[in-house]
């Protein structure tokens, strides 16, 4: 036994010529919330489904509180749960029916399933639509009876897996103050994400990971610092100047400038030069340099770093 | 809407519902297995639509084959019917076994199939809960004919006993016939390609049988594949029991068909099932 709650080393899954998962190692403390952060086809799901017992790996080896995956499945089934990408109910059933449904298969009798479900509405402020179909829930509602089936019988271990993608602002905000709740009442959270933003809001450590491979870990902080401070995007008047900015913003900032597709766009990694320098204030030092040369700025935007730019830090090429 | 819409998580009461209080002790195979059945009834409720095929289809059926062949090959239609409902029964039901693989694949494409598969239960309980669903619905489509069939003109000798026999061999036969689709249903890509297999495998077996027409008249090599088609025997077993002759010989036929179904098709969807 450890008090970790996920360990795996050299984790590997293959899909015919693809290697989802092609040696993943992880280790997730248990009380908090990991981030696995990584693009679209990055081995997240891939990754989730191994840890869950859904999908057996093709190689290495993965613990959950101590109990291999494969030989142990049904113990680490005891204490995890799942909320997948897409809401994992029944679309026909009604959102009472769907948790009664969990709580008699989970070992409740009757009346308890019944009483648990109502509870579960009651806190996750779907009483109302109890008696409707799922189909007809909104994508926020849908996540939320989503995640009231995964605490059915509170686990020690949830997976998240890309709990916030397609929702509206106010729905993500939801989630997220759920998550925080669930993981102040001792549940382990791993939470995978394509936003560097939700990663940072949530989790204590972060994991990023691409091409099915752990490409950097550690607290938000560290990564963020790692990776610069963020990014200052410009749009010049004169599509000619631009190779002079270039230069000037490089120098100014020291780090590199990506040339955008737009004829007059320029962005530039704004990265800690150990001055303890604010981004703005190294941002607008560096647009004073601009307006001393006399290249006229139509626009800028300071941005916090992206995805994009963890994976150009990380990797030298933007997020596929 | 309003009140759903601007749902705000409270600390208190989600926290509530997450006090760690002990968990029940996980179900028996059977409480599990029932829970699924319920589910199924659950989706007939909701989408009454689905019970077209066990209704509307076996009426379609019975009626078609009694007016269209039963002039020609026995005299009359009401003669034909004595000889042909049983077979109609059969073939209607075997039929409808294919709508099991297009479930379980719709359950699949959605996300819900891993949420049951993350579940510590016993693991073949909601194939088994499909299958228990399935059972209602052919003994929905049975009666359905029977009715049909009675008012047409069916008086079957071996009365309520053999009837009840017969329908119930049936139901117990397409149960176990019905996990060769839980095996296609997980082993096929989309629901369109569990149809298209489901239709070749299923016409030839319905209709190259004794279901239609007496197998003497019919070539010696199709009466050769006619002869060990699985559907034959269990119509003649079912006939055998609703015409008051029981023919124990087709009917232990069935029995050990049925064993040995479930042997190779239920282990191979359980195998599919754990590694998917």
């Amino acid at each position: 036994m450890s008090d970790l709650a996920i360990e795996t080393s050299g984790l590997v899954k293959v899909f015919g010529d693809n290697r989802a998962v092609d040696g993943l190692d992880l280790a997730v403390p248990a009380g908090a919330v990991y981030g696995v952060l990584g693009p679209n086809g990055a081995g997240k799901t891939t990754a989730v489904r191994m840890l869950a017992t859904l999908l057996r790996p093709d190689g290495g080896q993965a613990r959950v509180f101590g109990h291999d995956v494969v030989r142990e499945a049904d113990a680490v089934r005891g204490r995890v749960s799942l909320t997948g990408q897409y809401a994992s109910v029944d679309e026909d059933l009604t959102g009472m029916e769907n948790l009664v449904l969990l709580g008699r298969l989970l070992g409740h009798r009757k009346a308890a399933a019944a009483d648990r479900a109502r509870e579960l509405l009651e806190a996750f402020g779907l009483t109302d639509a109890a008696d409707r179909q799922v189909k007809n829930y909104s994508g926020g509602m849908r996540r939320r009876i989503d995640i009231a089936a995964s605490i059915l019988n509170t686990p020690d271990l949830l997976f998240l897996d890309e709990p916030t993608t397609g929702l509206d602002p106010r729905s993500r905000n939801q989630v997220w103050d759920i998550v925080r709740i669930v993981v102040a009442h001792g549940t382990t959270v791993l939470l995978t994400t394509q936003y560097l933003e939700e990663a940072d809001r949530l989790a204590s450590r972060i994991a990023v990971i691409d091409h099915g491979k752990v490409i950097a870990e550690g607290t938000p902080g560290q990564l963020k610092s790692s990776i610069g401070a963020g990014s200052v995007h410009v749009r010049l008047r004169d599509p000619h100047r631009r190779p002079e900015a270039e230069r000037l913003l490089a120098e100014a900032l020291g780090a590199p400038v990506y040339i955008d597709a737009d004829p007059v766009a320029l962005t530039a990694r704004i990265i800690g030069n150990g001055r303890d320098e604010a981004a703005a204030e190294q941002a607008s030092r560096a647009l004073m340099e601009l307006s001393r040369a006399g290249i006229v700025v139509d626009d800028f935007s300071l941005g916090q770093p992206s995805l994009d730019e963890v994976f150009l830090a990380l990797t030298d090429k933007p997020a596929a | 809407m309003t009140t759903t819409e601007t749902y705000t998580p409270v600390a208190e009461t989600v926290g509530a519902v997450l006090s760690r209080q002990s968990r029940p002790p996980r179900p028996s195979a059977w409480s599990a297995s029932l829970t699924f059945g319920w589910r199924a009834m659950l989706k007939i409720k909701h989408v009454p639509e689905q019970l077209f095929d066990v209704t509307a289809f076996p009426i379609m059926m019975t009626l078609m084959f009694t007016y269209l062949f039963g002039g020609a090959l026995a005299g009359s239609p009401s003669q034909y019917i004595q000889f042909v409902l049983p077979g109609i029964m059969v073939s209607s039901v075997v039929m409808i076994t294919m709508y099991t693989g297009v479930e379980v694949n719709k359950d699949i494409e959605r996300g819900v199939f891993d949420r049951f598969r993350s579940l510590p239960m016993w693991r073949p309980a909601p194939m088994v809960g499909y299958l228990l669903g399935d059972a209602f619905r052919y003994t929905m489509a049975s009666t359905v004919i029977l009715v049909v069939g009675l008012i047409l003109g069916f008086r079957p000798p071996g009365g309520v006993v053999g009837v009840v026999a017969g329908i119930a061999l049936l139901v117990g036969f397409s149960f176990a016939f019905s996990w060769v689709w839980t095996m296609f249903g997980l082993l096929l890509r989309s629901e369109k390609s569990v149809m298209g297999v489901s239709m070749l495998v299923l016409f030839p077996l319905t209709f190259l049988s004794n279901v239609y027409v007496d197998p003497s008249t019919m070539p010696g090599w199709l009466q050769a594949f006619v002869n060990v088609n699985p559907i034959t025997h269990l119509v003649s077993a079912v006939r055998s029991l609703m015409g008051g002759t029981t023919d124990s010989g087709e009917i232990a036929w069935v029995l050990i068909a049925a064993a040995v179904c479930i042997a190779i098709f239920g282990t191979l969807t359980m195998r599919l099932y754990n590694r998917k």
